[in-house]
């Protein structure tokens, strides 16, 4: 038989027929879903994992520990180095104080190659607030500190050991996740705009301007995405400077990632369209202005919010993939998709396997910015208990 | 089936049941007993949330997410002789499915959400008789299209095929009767079968159900909140309120000898609409406010890219109508009848193909309410205003009550600030809500006292004219005559014209100084409320006021009379 439609729940047994009835306070929106996500664990521990992504795209020069366009040709493929924290003194007492062995070089006698072994008679001691490369902090500040760093800078500090040009592993990662993250940040942002632009005049005019935009979006979405990006991108002329590269596949990213924003904008603006206080509102006088920002667009903040956050690992994928492919972003801009390119060969993965650990760093990012998601669209209707 | 009359077939004791929220418990209803016996009809009444849903859920077993605390409810099988105590019975298990749908069935009150809508009207039925009875598929759609012809639907060898979508309302609410009557139950439970529908409509829905028990002699536990379905159908009436049963009896004794006071008001509040009192009469009849001439509006076909289909909706044909100020203009419907669009037309949404409708603004000037150009400087909207029928969606939840009655005077310019939170505490309290609530959502609000926040809002601009459409329809009974009590006295006090868009013609007499009947678009007769009501002159008129029933059971216009005992 047909579901059961519980139209009369007990909430309502208070509410109904006592004019004596006095409602105990009430929250406004945001306090609910505020309420609601935090109920979600793993959305709120995604939160933090995705601050702790945000702070280190921010103070990524501070943090690095070396340059990361910096060349050592000394430690090619140099492995990761293990940072210890308890030093025990050749006269038997112990401190703490982190340090990681520094590198010796000896060659296989088969097939002649060099290997690296840790030498644990050359102790390099790591501080804190060491002074390293020159930067500027937040593109202004001169500066020179960093987070932690070796003693004397000459030695090696490569804690998740360096690559083919022996660059530091660590240092090109943490630099890479301001680019990657800024992508897809920004590319959300900008499809966002034309999404909700064009998504909210095709729903509030609807006619023949709705039925244009759906149906360019259907042809959109029915073109295979990476071919169009990869025509997109080999069309940039070579000639442009790395941060031109950077601007046109962010603008390219999102110029194909707007649709699925505009089909949620729309869809919401045909539903509120029928609501009767966005009539009232018209009836209040409100111009179409008001109506749409005062009225409407305060019903579906928060599903835009969803869908933006669901939208950004969306963006970051595909940024990682036209540059891993080679496409995208070039050398010498660092994101991770660029880091990738150098574990494409298979060879050089069983030589040196933490090159993969950008791969790592996108699985995290994009695993708790969708956690996070999901726990925002959960919370994001507080009024539709279901 | 005489001989299967007044017996026992469903006893129901010290029935409760909870509804954990978080910490709290609330007891939605306590302490339920009663019987239902074959034959009879035991209709339950209250306002909304009195329990009266949940007591007929309980009597299914299927009262998730709530619990049943205590009681039994124990089924007899008459021919048996068994007794089955349902409150003890798992809630998904086999022995609970078994009984329903076979030996209690229920209808709803929405047909349509009741219904798959990706299944015909057949299959449904079908999946009904095969689940409860040893059928093969082509017996049970003989048994199908059987239970279609018994609820009089038209030609049911081919309905049996088609999808609830091509039914109407009544032919959806027929057709989920057939399926309930389709296992030949022993009790039927029909939750506010009829509150969806139109008067005529339910008169034919209430016949019907008669007619069926009757013919199959169940006992029919029959939920409603309107006094007139009542006084019309029952034999027996069960009062609720907030959870519990108040008074209990023969219907000729509750509605004559009433023992509890809440049982009196709810008569009292249903009477109260049946019997128009003596007003003095409004609206000086010199030179009308609103003159409409001539209004018809036609719905274009909808237009696709494969070319037009149909030739549209006729929505409004040659409409004509005076409002005088002062006065309360009632114009009446069933659904469809264009009333709704007629509201829409004065308020600039839509505009005619032809005709005029002039409005003599506080200036003087006169407007032509059909041409869109009269709403641009906003000031036809500061004179009309509009009450809607449903107050859960016509508040914006994400604005305060202050925002809410605060917008048109915002938008005016009138007020902010200081000024426009006493402008909006004075709103409040003259709608007979206290001023300290209105920093509050609508969400905190019940059903009546956020139509109040409605009048609030229509009256902030200090109007000539509000448009209410159906403001009181989505309202019980005692809190319907408050507000209508309400706008009585605003009319009054602020000199108000009101429009009143109803479809129920018993609130019209009670509240209306003439009334305009429509029907498909048309306005088929105009009169004073007591013309219209003791002496319809047009056929339709007739049937749309015969329909309605009365709440005194010694009355009955649609069933056969109970024998005064």
């Amino acid at each position: 038989m047909a579901s059961p439609d519980i139209h009369e729940p007990a909430m309502s047994s208070q509410v109904e027929g006592a004019s004596d009835y006095i409602p105990v306070g009430t929250e406004s929106q945001w306090q609910l879903i505020r309420r609601r996500f935090r109920r979600h664990r793993l959305a709120v521990a995604s939160l933090w994992v995705i601050a702790l992504f945000l702070l280190v795209a921010i103070f990524a020069e501070f943090l690095s520990t070396n340059d990361p366009h910096d060349v050592q040709a000394r430690y090619t493929y140099a492995p990761p180095q293990r940072l210890h924290f308890i030093d025990v003194q050749e006269d038997s007492g112990w401190r703490i104080q982190p340090h990681v062995f520094g590198y010796k070089v000896e060659v296989e006698p088969e097939a002649l190659r060099r290997v690296f072994k840790i030498d644990e008679e050359k102790k390099i001691y790591v501080r804190f607030f060491v002074e390293g490369h020159d930067y500027n902090l937040f593109g202004l500040i001169p500066m020179n500190r960093h987070l932690i760093g070796t003693e004397n800078p000459r030695d090696p500090l490569f804690l998740l050991g360096s690559d083919r040009l022996g660059r530091d592993v660590l240092s090109r990662l943490i630099y890479g996740t301001r680019i990657s993250l800024s992508v897809g940040v920004i590319g959300v942002i900008l499809s966002l705009v034309l999404g909700v632009v064009i998504g909210g005049l095709a729903g509030f005019y609807g006619g023949f301007f709705d039925a244009a935009t759906q149906r360019t979006i259907e042809f959109l979405r029915s073109l295979p995405s990476i071919p169009l990006w990869m025509g997109l991108a080999a069309a940039m002329p070579p000639s442009w400077s790395a941060l031109q590269v950077y601007f046109a596949i962010t603008i390219i990213l999102s110029l194909l990632g707007w649709t699925e924003l505009a089909r949620v904008v729309r869809g919401r603006f045909l539903a509120l369209k029928g609501e009767d206080y966005v009539s009232a509102a018209i009836y209040d006088g409100a111009s179409n202005l008001r109506v749409v920002l005062r009225h409407m667009v305060p019903a579906f903040t928060s599903h835009i919010i969803t869908a933006a956050s669901l939208a950004v690992p969306g963006m970051i994928l595909a940024e990682t993939a036209l540059s891993f492919l080679g496409l995208g972003l070039q050398a010498p801009v660092i994101s991770w998709g660029v880091l990738l390119q150098e574990a494409q060969n298979v060879r050089v993965l069983a030589t040196a396997p933490w090159l993969l650990a950008p791969g790592a760093a996108i699985v995290i990012a994009v695993l708790a910015m969708n956690f996070v998601g999901d726990g925002l669209r959960d919370a994001a209707d507080p009024y539709n208990n279901t | 089936m005489p001989g299967k009359d007044n017996q026992t077939v469903l006893q129901v004791t010290g029935l409760s049941v909870d509804f954990h929220l978080g910490k709290a418990t609330v007891h939605a209803i306590e302490d339920v007993s009663f019987d239902l016996r074959t034959g009879r009809t035991t209709c339950f009444v209250g306002e909304s949330g009195s329990g009266k849903s949940v007591t007929a859920r309980a009597v299914m077993n299927i009262v998730e997410p709530a619990v049943i605390r205590e009681g039994t409810i124990t089924l007899f099988d008459l021919e048996e002789g068994e007794e089955l105590n349902i409150a003890a019975l798992d809630a998904d298990g086999p022995k609970i499915r078994a009984v329903r749908g076979a030996r209690i069935a229920m209808i709803f009150q929405e047909p349509m959400s009741s219904l798959s809508p990706v299944h015909t009207i057949g299959q449904q039925i079908i999946e009904a008789i095969m689940l409860h009875q040893q059928v093969d598929k082509k017996e049970a759609r003989k048994r199908a299209i059987d239970a279609l012809a018994a609820v009089h639907i038209r030609d049911p060898e081919s309905a049996v095929d088609r999808y609830p979508f091509e039914y109407s309302g009544g032919m959806r609410q027929r057709a989920m009767i057939a399926m309930a009557l389709a296992c030949e139950p022993d009790v039927l439970i029909a939750d506010e079968p009829t509150t969806a529908l139109d008067v005529t409509t339910q008169a034919e829905i209430l016949k019907l159900i008669r007619e069926l028990q009757d013919r199959f002699g169940m006992a029919v536990m029959f939920i409603t909140h309107d006094m007139g379905v009542v006084a019309e159908v029952a034999d027996d009436v069960i009062v609720m309120y907030k959870g519990k049963v108040v008074e209990h009896g023969q219907v000729v004794q509750v509605f004559h000898n009433p023992q509890a006071s809440y049982t009196r008001q709810l008569i009292n509040a249903s009477l109260g609409l049946e019997e128009a009192p003596a007003r003095p009469v409004h609206g000086q009849r010199e030179k009308p406010l609103i003159s409409a001439r001539n209004v018809s509006l036609n719905f274009p076909p909808q237009r696709s890219w494969l070319g037009s289909k149909g030739s549209g909706v006729l929505a409004l044909d040659d409409v004509s109508f005076d409002l005088y100020p002062g006065e309360i203009l009632g114009i009446v419907g069933e659904s469809g009848s264009g009333k709704t669009t007629l509201g829409r037309v004065l308020m600039g949404r839509y505009q005619p193909q032809t005709g005029t409708a002039h409005f003599s603004d506080r200036d003087g000037n006169s407007r032509d309410l059909t041409s869109r150009d009269s709403f641009r400087d906003k000031q036809v909207y500061r004179e009309i205003r509009m009450i809607f029928q449903d107050p859960n969606s016509s508040l914006n939840p994400r604005m305060t009550v202050e925002q809410i009655i605060g917008e048109p005077l915002t938008v005016a310019g009138l007020a902010k600030g200081k000024d426009l939170r006493e402008r909006v505490a004075k709103l409040l309290s003259r709608v007979g809500l206290s001023p300290g609530m209105m920093e509050r959502y609508p969400h905190a609000f019940s059903g009546g006292q956020r139509q109040r926040i409605g009048i609030a809002r229509a009256i902030a601009l200090d109007p000539r004219v509000v448009i209410a459409d159906e403001a009181t329809s989505a309202l019980d009974g005692s809190i319907r005559a408050q507000i209508l009590d309400l706008l009585l006295e605003l009319r009054d006090e602020l000199d108000l014209s009101i429009i009143f868009i109803a479809h129920d013609i018993g609130v019209v007499r009670y509240f209306c100084d003439r009334v305009a009947v429509m029907n498909s678009g048309k306005i088929v007769e105009t009169g004073t409320a007591h013309q219209i009501c003791d002496n319809p002159q047009n056929d339709y008129t007739r049937k749309l006021i015969a329909a309605v029933p009365r709440p005194d059971p010694l009355k009955r216009k649609l069933m056969p009379p109970v024998a005064a005992e």
